[in-house]
């Protein structure tokens, strides 16, 4: 009789069957494709023509996508700059609450993140738009010339991305200071650093952990950026997502948005690579 | 005495939060505002009006949307919850190359950005010849609420007593019989709040659905961006958005409930 506690292989390959086939038809296999079309040469017709070319990943030569490359690249840092440094603080101010408040804090923190993605998107085109609210009151301040703009410039893109990817900076950045020895901060505040100082010197190095996950969450999803730019920024805060969507929808060139796609993997391999081994630790 | 008494009033850090709190509900409490706003742009308050939401209501492509979302989550969650909940059992059962291979495979997709998913899907399918439409959106959304509903299972199979299985085994329980009265009353409570979680990515994902669906296949989010490129439907999407933030919050705060695991 085989031992009960080993399960048999023949289980486990039946049960790892069905979710291991559905991710090589639905992800390994177009994952692969991708990589391959983008070696392939674009007809007119749109469709993807036969033979090998490395003609698709001459866009990456031209200035104009070097230039929405190296945009992309700002962009992301910016915006992961700016949740790790408001999501720090936030963090911070929760620790120092009354233990039976800092779920609640926490709580106001992460809920818009479940609101729908879009519409809190949505909702800052709605708010900035040139007769919304906000325009409506700097024009009657004086603030804004008539029908001066607010939206569609790189700012605007880096301010709504923050906005979106704050949660995801909050909780790991959260996650991480609950371990935090307070000691050592009222230590060093009693050795006489400032409250800054202390905060800078002692917990932020003691929250590393926390930091570089806050900017694999963030960075990552920011470098894919789409809807962001694509709804409130203009043609100077064009993204590598945005050209992606254009040879896919406007101009239908295949190889070209297979290219462009995998380009923006190669640039976000070392975040993912990362955060996938970090992933590994703590499971085991 | 509380830690908040210790430190000499954290005043810069309260400050930045009630800062942070202002930035993220205020652009969606002007949204909710304006959308009983008879002011088209919102600009100022005309009065208050139900008129974008009976003007919504009237919308036909609007409410298919919301058919076609709902359908769309509701197979993706179902099928999802199942082959995500196996997958983690086996992840969390076994340990091989096979599992090693199948970790892989589940957890890149979380690890990508959603575009990248997306162009993929659309060039594979095109080049199966498969028509963008309600099938490839369903089978997008089933892959990556498939990996999502995994990666919390293992969460929550890590407290998992496998000496539960071994002893229903020993004691002459089949594996089916085990599966259905061991493994599955306690896993339940996990899968539901894993299968709501699948549940509102399903409904919310827009980039991905946008890369994979033709003309069968818009979902409410896709609606709500064609729309959004439009201003003149400004005030019907505020009154589509606030009912959207009203359902997804509610799933969420559902969904909450059960994630809390339970003291054991």
């Amino acid at each position: 009789m085989p031992e009960v506690s080993t399960p048999s292989r023949r289980h486990e390959t039946w049960l790892t069957l069905p979710s291991l086939l559905w991710m090589a038809v639905f992800f390994a296999v177009p994952a692969l494709n991708l990589f391959l079309i983008s070696f392939r040469p674009a007809q007119v017709s749109g469709d993807v023509g036969t033979g090998w070319t490395t003609e698709a990943w001459r866009v990456f030569a031209e200035p104009g996508h070097q230039e929405v490359l190296v945009r992309t690249l700002g962009i992301s840092l910016a915006t992961t700059a700016g949740c790790v440094l408001l999501a720090l603080p936030a963090a911070w101010c929760i620790l120092l609450a009354r233990p039976s408040l800092r779920p609640w804090l926490l709580l106001a923190l992460v809920l818009p993140f479940w609101t729908s993605f879009l519409v809190r998107v949505f909702s800052w085109r709605a708010l900035l738009q040139s007769s919304g609210p906000v325009a409506t009151l700097l024009t009657e301040a004086g603030l804004l010339e008539d029908g001066g703009m607010l939206l569609y410039n790189p700012p605007v893109v880096v301010m709504v991305m923050i906005y979106t990817y704050l949660p995801l900076a909050v909780l790991p950045l959260h996650a991480a200071m609950e371990k935090f020895d307070f000691g050592t901060y009222e230590a060093a505040r009693d050795l006489g650093a400032g409250p800054l100082r202390a905060f800078w010197s002692v917990v932020v190095p003691s929250v590393r952990g926390g930091i570089v996950a806050a900017c694999l969450l963030v960075g990552v999803p920011s470098l894919g950026s789409y809807v962001v730019p694509e709804m409130v920024g203009g043609i100077d805060s064009e993204m590598l997502g945005s050209r992606i969507g254009q040879r896919l929808f406007s101009d239908r060139n295949l190889p070209q948005a297979a290219a462009l796609a995998s380009g923006l993997a190669l640039v976000a391999m070392p975040l993912v690579w990362l955060s996938l081994r970090r992933r590994k630790e703590e499971l085991t | 005495m509380s830690m908040a008494g210790k430190v000499r009033r954290p005043w810069f850090s309260r400050l930045v939060f009630l800062g942070v709190l202002l930035f993220l509900y205020l652009p969606l409490g002007v949204l909710v505002v304006n959308s009983f706003n008879a002011s088209k742009y919102g600009g100022r308050w005309d009065g208050f009006t139900l008129g974008w939401y009976e003007k919504l209501r009237q919308d036909e492509a609007t409410l298919a949307a919301l058919g076609n979302t709902l359908k769309i989550a509701a197979l993706a969650t179902g099928a999802s919850t199942l082959l995500g909940t196996l997958a983690a059992w086996c992840l969390h059962r076994y340990r091989s190359r096979l599992q090693s291979l199948h970790l892989v495979v589940t957890e890149l997709p979380l690890a990508v950005p959603d575009i990248w998913i997306g162009v993929a899907l659309q060039l594979f399918f095109i080049q199966a010849g498969w028509d963008l439409g309600f099938g490839t959106v369903l089978a997008a959304h089933v892959t990556f609420c498939l990996c999502y509903v995994t990666a919390l299972m293992v969460g929550r199979l890590q407290g998992f007593d496998m000496q539960l299985v071994d002893a229903a085994r020993d004691l002459g329980a089949g594996p089916v019989q085990v599966a259905l009265r061991i493994v599955l009353p306690v896993l339940l409570p996990g899968m539901i709040a894993a299968g709501l979680m699948a549940f509102i990515l399903s409904v919310d994902d827009f980039v991905i659905t946008f890369f994979v669906s033709g003309p069968g296949g818009a979902t409410l989010p896709a609606k709500v961006y064609a729309m959004a490129r439009t201003s003149r439907n400004m005030p019907v999407i505020n009154a589509l958005s606030t009912i959207l933030i009203l359902a997804t919050l509610l799933t969420a705060l559902l969904g909450h409930r059960f994630l809390k695991p339970k003291s054991a």
